[in-house]
């Protein structure tokens, strides 16, 4: 009879017992709790675990459009090759494939092919980082999962702004964001959220040092406003290169940096700027140290626009910097050939080692893990495409068709011919006459006639003098609209740029031919050509002509306010009246306004 | 968006507030290593507003070119006042007037419990450079219990409680950094890089600031007060070869003054010292070099009475000698 009591007792003290350890939380914790857990679930579905071909190693990515583009590390892709094997949390493995590559950045577009309404992570802006925020990381460390489902690590935001030395000068990690959230390997590639579920970084490195290869409470994320800037030239297929300035600098004191040498062949140079300059203010962003003017220049690729304040004599000066490249391209492709070859990383993924290797020890050779050119899956191979100097170029071909078909459809511009005759009053109302005729140019104005030869060597034919070669840029202009893509010469598409002083995106098409650049300009989306600008040297301000006022003019829609500027002025603003091309012998009147 | 309670998201600001704040107390320190597994830095706590720096004692101070910087990029060659073997901790002070820097208050002794969360601030893997400012990483104090470690086959002399943190606290470079609650007090230094003797697992710790204070408000105070040298020298000053000890090659500028070896039946080894001993006290004046100690010596006559404390094994033994019985036995 005792037992039973005794029996009938225990319920009620573990009841009891519960009760007391864990009183009902607030409703407020429940709901911060509920909220957590939701946003972590939207955050799984759109992380991605990387494996290469044979599943010897792998990463971590995360998927940023429905169409399945995902961002990850160039080391997680670089031994994989063109195609891959991703693993989504709903339990599902899809073929992937290389589209383009970023190696100084460490960065790496790839696409899921088989489904258009990938799961997708919102894009944060990771310049309102703070130290202190609460972040949580989602990838595959070790690769654990089995059904994909990434792990997650929650922690803070332990430094922003950070700037770690490239190996070479590939994988330069600069303005990152550091965390204490774990980074193990096999998260490379894996995203860095915020408290909110917003996609702030890709993380990619750690500090391990002397602990062995496996956390330590230092983690490193590219930050998503760099890759922002990158994507459209990583959807190119190219292989992008960062940028780099002409000139270098010195910190004398804190707050005090100065140019202590410049290429007189720099755009920098062009725009005024000299040896013992101080150099204020960078992409908006103050400099007080040259690692600060280091750390902001590694987030922008080559070719990009960018402020920079600078003062001499007590006087300050702003001016508009077109940044060159880092590397020659030939040379990029080199480096990471060697990269391929000499990884400066074990395969992701591998077990931690022995406290006692040290991260600088020579790795494992991982080319014995690189699979033989294995046949691609076949919804890989038909969007890829192999060409020097490029990370996938069907992705290439894709969007220069994509730009130039609607560009020529929706202006009906077909069978414009070279036979241009254009005329027009300038902005003091003189009149203007530019004929071209596919091997002559020539113009007239109020200030007297030029002309232009269009063979032999073009980078010559630059008149009239003072616009930088505007005859050779309406001629290249006429070839391409005339010739098509695949007649022009070479022809590439390099992704989007700012232009103006808005700072507008533009998508941008290259030409080259005749030993000249010629870039086209697209407004996104509505796909009208903008902007054309002419480079017949690398170390001379281009021919920039900007379109506005499209208007109909005999069956085509046509540009009919033309501004064109070289060396930082305004060479002349043209209204464009009259427009005839090569199969139209008269003259035909321009829409009245 | 996720809808958060209000509450969490005004305590959030408040804790980068917190954070930043603390970041200006702390200071960059740069100086001697370099070496494979001996870093060249490590990071520093302002505990006055005229410019006392607290650090972790270590190699990386033993050099001319020390250079503390602080959280807005200025750089300084700083003073080295003193320091506490026991508890490995070094008192600097950088050359600064008519400025109030931000400090951490040694006198409002803030302590926490097991559970508590911490943040933990330094220059860890020197990551920060100029006025870039340094690390945070956040945990929670998994226990309060006595140190246990080792620096390679030794046993660390200190054996006080300290706070176990679940952060990785003690990277490369982070001793001397803050160890620090969510309102932004003072709980702790985070201490050099030790291994567990039990486990062999790196530790992530830090002194409790009530183990420390009293030491380097002693050493505050000492330097506040300027030591008055003897008018003149003894007529014959006492040596450590009278006393019959020979330390280790004096070779920078702080070389430590462990004892190299005891000459037998010397004064020394009647009174018990051996050699490894580390000489941090003679007759209460502390003893931070081999050069400090010939100093100290020049000041006694060869016939006083003088106290020597060594720390041996973590532990101090405190001896009396004289070196004058030697000599008149010969």
């Amino acid at each position: 009879m005792k037992f039973l009591a005794l029996l009938l007792c225990l319920p009620f003290l573990v009841l009891q017992t519960i009760v007391s350890a864990a009183p009902t939380p607030p409703p407020e914790v429940l709901a911060a709790e509920e909220a957590r857990v939701a946003v972590i679930e939207r955050a799984s579905a759109a992380s991605v675990s990387i494996l290469e071909a044979s599943g010897q190693s792998g990463g971590s990515g995360v998927l940023i459009t429905p169409d399945g583009f995902a961002l990850t590390n160039f080391h997680v892709v670089a031994p994989c090759g063109v195609a891959m094997k991703c693993g989504l949390n709903d339990g599902q493995l899809y073929d992937a494939v290389i589209v383009g590559v970023d190696p100084v950045g460490d960065v790496a577009l790839i696409q899921l092919l088989g489904r258009n309404d990938f799961p997708v992570a919102q894009l944060g802006d990771s310049d309102l980082v703070q130290v202190g925020d609460w972040v949580f990381t989602a990838g595959n460390p070790f690769l654990l999962a089995d059904d994909f489902s990434p792990s997650i690590s929650y922690g803070m935001i332990s430094g922003v702004h950070r700037y770690q030395y490239p190996a070479g000068t590939l994988l330069e990690y600069a303005d990152c964001l550091q965390t204490d959230a774990a980074v193990n390997p096999g998260n490379s590639g894996g995203a860095l959220f915020d408290a909110e579920g917003q996609l702030i970084g890709i993380n990619g490195r750690c500090s391990f040092e002397k602990r062995g290869r496996v956390n330590v409470g230092v983690g490193y994320a590219i930050s998503i406003n760099q890759i922002k800037r990158f994507v459209s030239h990583l959807k190119s297929g190219r292989i992008v290169d960062h940028a780099s300035l002409g000139f270098t600098v010195t910190t004398e004191e804190i707050g005090r940096v100065v140019v202590d040498d410049i290429l007189d062949t720099s755009d920098a140079y062009r725009r005024g700027l000299r040896y013992d300059d101080q150099i204020l203010r960078f992409a908006g962003r103050e400099i007080r140290t040259a690692n600060a003017l280091k750390t902001a220049l590694g987030t922008y690729p080559r070719d990009w626009t960018v402020p920079l304040a600078y003062r001499r004599d007590g006087k300050t000066y702003s001016i508009r910097l077109r940044l060159p490249g880092l590397h020659d391209p030939a040379q990029l492709v080199d480096m990471i050939q060697q990269q391929a070859e000499e990884p400066s990383e074990p395969p992701e993924g591998s077990p931690p080692q022995p406290e006692n290797e040290q991260e600088d020890q020579p790795l494992p050779d991982i080319r014995d893990l690189i699979p033989e050119t294995a046949e691609l899956p076949s919804a890989v191979q038909s969007r890829y495409e192999e060409v020097r100097g490029y990370a996938n170029y069907w992705y290439n071909r894709q969007r220069q068709e994509q730009l130039w078909q609607s560009y020529i459809s929706k202006n009906a511009l077909n069978q414009m011919g070279t036979n241009w005759l254009i005329a027009g009053s300038l902005a003091d109302d003189e009149q203007f006459e530019i004929r071209l005729d596919g091997e002559l140019g020539e113009i007239r104005m109020p200030m007297g006639q030029s002309g232009a030869v269009f063979s032999g060597d073009l980078e010559t034919q630059l008149s009239p003098p003072g616009s930088g070669g505007l005859l050779l840029a309406l001629h290249l202009w006429q070839r391409i609209i005339d010739r098509g893509l695949s007649k022009f010469g070479e022809v590439y598409y390099l992704g989007q740029l700012p232009e103006g002083p808005e700072g507008e995106l533009l998508d941008c098409m290259v030409g080259i031919y005749g030993g000249v650049e010629i870039r086209f300009l697209f407004l996104p989306e509505v796909g009208d050509l903008v902007g054309i600008e002419l480079f017949s040297a690398d170390d001379m301000d281009p021919c920039a002509i900007r379109f506005a006022n499209f208007q109909e003019i005999s069956g085509r829609r046509l540009p009919t306010r033309w501004q064109v500027r070289h060396q930082e002025k305004t060479f002349a603003e043209m209204q464009i009246e009259t427009w005839q091309d090569g199969d139209n012998s008269s003259t035909k009147s321009g829409a009245t306004n | 968006m996720t809808t958060m309670p209000q509450a969490t998201w005004s305590a959030e600001a408040k804790l980068t507030e917190v954070i930043r704040s603390a970041q200006t107390k702390i200071v960059k320190i740069f100086g001697a290593g370099g070496l494979r597994q001996l870093e060249a830095h490590q990071t520093g706590i302002l505990i006055s507003p005229s410019g006392h720096v607290l650090t972790a004692l270590s190699y990386v101070l033993d050099t001319d070119d020390l250079a503390v910087v602080l959280d807005d990029g200025r750089s300084f060659l700083p003073e080295y006042l003193g320091s506490d073997p026991v508890l490995e901790l070094a008192l600097l002070r950088i050359p600064i007037e008519d400025e109030n820097l931000p400090y951490f208050d040694l006198q409002t002794n803030t302590s926490a419990r097991v559970g508590d969360r911490i943040l933990a601030l330094s220059n860890l893997y020197s990551i920060a450079t100029g006025d870039e400012p340094v690390s945070v990483l956040q945990g929670t104090i998994t226990a309060i219990a006595p140190l246990e470690a080792r620096r390679g086959a030794f046993t660390t002399a200190n054996r006080e409680e300290v706070y176990v943190v679940d952060a990785y606290a003690n990277n490369p470079g982070a001793a001397g950094g803050a160890l620090i609650d969510w309102q932004g007090n003072l709980l702790g230094v985070l201490g050099k890089e030790v291994k567990s003797r039990v486990t062999g697992t790196w530790l992530n710790y830090a002194l409790p600031t009530v183990s420390f204070a009293g030491s380097v408000n002693k050493l505050l105070a000492g330097h506040e007060t300027p030591r008055k040298p003897p008018s003149q020298l003894p007529e014959q000053s006492l040596t450590a070869e009278l006393l019959g000890m020979r330390l280790v090659p004096d070779v920078l500028p702080l070389t430590p003054p462990y004892i190299d070896s005891i000459r037998r039946a010397s004064p020394a080894e009647r009174a018990g010292l051996r050699a490894d001993d580390l000489i941090v006290f003679v007759s209460d004046r502390q003893i931070t070099s081999c050069r400090a100690l010939y100093e100290a010596l020049k000041y006694h006559d060869v016939r006083e009475e003088i106290e020597v404390s060594v720390l041996r094994d973590g532990e101090l033994v405190e001896v009396t000698l004289q070196a004058n019985d030697e000599n008149a036995e010969n």
